[in-house]
């Protein structure tokens, strides 16, 4: 029985699929509104190969790496700068907190007035969101980086920046790809939302809302599909990188 | 100097063991540690004889760590003077063991690469590195594979890397807090042996909190035996018997009677409280 052990996460997605064709067999759900997982492939198929769905798929990837990069560029560095003291962090934590639970889609007319309706906007407010996810976390890694081990470096003759490059950093790093992880997802969903609404002609949320006003089904659930599986890809991506560099992670 | 300093009102280490071996290698004089309203130490004098192994031990949160730390420079002194030779703490080259090897190592080097560490932060080039934890390996017989990574390493493992890692320097005093007491009995035993066999080998002035006192005993040339705190010198009783000691040491009956007068003090100690 232990062979099959690799086959199991498939047993929900088969599941899943067989769930589907029974509904749309059975006629649980109007044939209209619910395509045929054939159908829906198909389209997914034609769409990543040669349609349109390839290209709104990959100006989605696009913006969703910049503002990723953009939010880690500003959010890891200073993250270890404010958790490296716990006072400063605490000074600026309510602010960070405000921030991080603030629905970034609130801030979709500020950065409007000050970006217009181009990427400019849906990038910023995706990268604004997933700073804070990343800086919060970053910033805890920092803090939370084992007493022992500070002392243990101090001990040896390490001055505060050693310290701080030779111990602290790497200490915080599985708590950085934590953040990466919740940061590149929130920075998907907010690009989805601004492609759906803030006057986008491409992306994925763009697709998706196309799909549904022209009552193109199989489409609409093709871009659905499109947007999970990059979500769950980039999720993957920072999965495998922390694995590889950071292997003593959970250790 | 203060008239205070020169003088040895508690200490019955100093002239004793200024015998051939010279003077004491530590001294310790009105050091005073408070920790909020706990006065832990007051103007605690002590010597720590040169090239000796000495056990501390006593009673729980009596202050044997805080002593320790305090001679490593972990944590600041309120008061008095600790020095190595005549000289200060940043002149000398020293090593430390912790407990908990687990957060004391670093994860995300490989075992030699933890070990050569403090050479790097000494910036010893790389092949001088190299070399001299090769010489430590052999030194001290070490077999186990040191490309791994600690957290592949069982518990007794990573606390010889630590000890390595603290030997390296070639320090001239060692100090270990309770460094077996999160190990198992059998690698326990195994490390009490792998740390006679250092002290053996080096002959490093070396300080070793326990809480066992078989252990204590056993692996001692000196017993520091502390009261409840503020904490005094108990006692300091010496074990002189010859190395390398071996299971037949403990039914000795030398050992016995050291054991059983140093648990006397102890429970002594414990009851004033
Ligand atoms: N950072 C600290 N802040 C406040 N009190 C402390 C601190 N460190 C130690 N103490 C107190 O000082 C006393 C001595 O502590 P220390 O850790 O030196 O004891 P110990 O002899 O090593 O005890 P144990 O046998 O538990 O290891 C204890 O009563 C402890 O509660
Ligand atoms: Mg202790």
């Amino acid at each position: 029985m232990k062979r099959l052990d690799p086959f199991l996460p498939f047993v929900g997605a088969a599941g899943l699929v067989a769930v589907w064709y029974i509904a749309v067999w059975a006629r649980i759900v109007d044939p209209v509104l619910l395509p045929s997982p054939a159908e829906t492939f198909w389209a997914l198929w034609k769409g990543m190969t040669g349609g349109a769905l390839g290209m709104d798929f990959l100006m989605t990837v696009r913006r969703t790496v910049i503002s990723t990069l953009i939010a880690a560029a500003i959010a890891i560095p200073l993250g270890i700068f404010l958790g490296s003291s716990e006072r400063l962090y605490r000074s600026v934590e309510f602010v960070i907190d405000f921030f991080r639970s603030t629905p970034a889609s609130a801030m979709f007319p500020l950065f409007l007035v000050l970006f217009g309706v181009g990427d400019e906007t849906k990038i910023s407010v995706a990268a604004f969101g997933a700073m804070l996810v990343i800086l919060f976390n970053v910033a805890y890694g920092v803090m939370n980086a084992r007493k022992t081990r500070l002392l243990a470096a101090k001990v040896m003759g390490a001055s505060r920046f050693r310290v701080l490059t030779d111990v602290m950093l790497l200490e915080s790093l599985p708590q950085t790809f934590i953040g990466l992880r919740n940061g590149v997802s929130l920075a998907l969903v907010i690009i989805v939302v601004a492609e759906m609404f803030i006057g986008s002609t491409d992306g994925l949320g763009h697709r998706v809302f196309e799909a549904q006003q022209l009552f193109a089904m199989p489409d609409m659930y093709a871009a659905i599909f499109a947007a999970g599986a990059l979500g769950y890809g980039l999720n993957l991506g920072f999965l495998l990188i922390e694995r590889r560099y950071v292997h003593w992670s959970g250790k | 100097m203060d008239g205070r300093a020169t003088t040895l009102p508690k200490t019955p280490a100093g002239p004793l063991d200024a015998g051939p071996a010279g003077r004491p290698h530590v001294t310790i004089r009105g050091l005073s540690k408070r920790f909020g309203k706990a006065v832990i130490y007051d103007k605690f004098d002590f010597d720590i004889p040169r090239g000796k192994l000495i056990s501390v031990f006593g009673p729980n949160g009596c202050g044997k760590s805080t002593l320790i730390n305090m001679i490593a420079g972990l944590i600041p002194i309120d008061e008095g003077e600790i020095l190595f030779d005549g000289k200060r703490l940043n002149e000398i080259k020293f090593g430390y063991v912790f407990q908990n090897y687990r957060e004391a190592l670093f994860p995300w080097l490989r075992a030699i690469d933890n070990v050569e560490y403090p050479l790097k932060l000494m910036q010893v080039p790389a092949a001088e590195r190299k070399a001299r934890s090769e010489k430590l390996i052999a030194h001290l017989g070490v077999k186990i594979d040191l490309n791994r990574y600690p957290y592949e390493m069982s518990g007794g493992q990573q606390q010889l890397v630590s000890i390595m890692r603290a030997l390296i320097v070639e320090p001239e005093i060692l100090f270990l807090d309770e460094p077996f007491s999160a190990l198992d009995y059998e690698m326990t035993l195994f490390m009490r042996e792998q740390l006679q066999r250092v002290f053996q080998e080096t002959g490093t002035t070396t300080v070793l909190v326990s809480h066992d006192l078989e252990e204590a005993v056993y692996l001692a040339d000196r017993v520091l035996l502390l009261s409840r705190h503020p904490a005094l010198v108990a006692d300091f009783v010496h074990f002189d018997d010859a190395r390398p000691r071996t299971d037949a040491t403990l039914s000795a009956p030398d050992f016995i009677r050291i054991k059983a007068h140093c648990l006397e003090v102890f429970q002594r100690e414990v009851r004033k409280g």
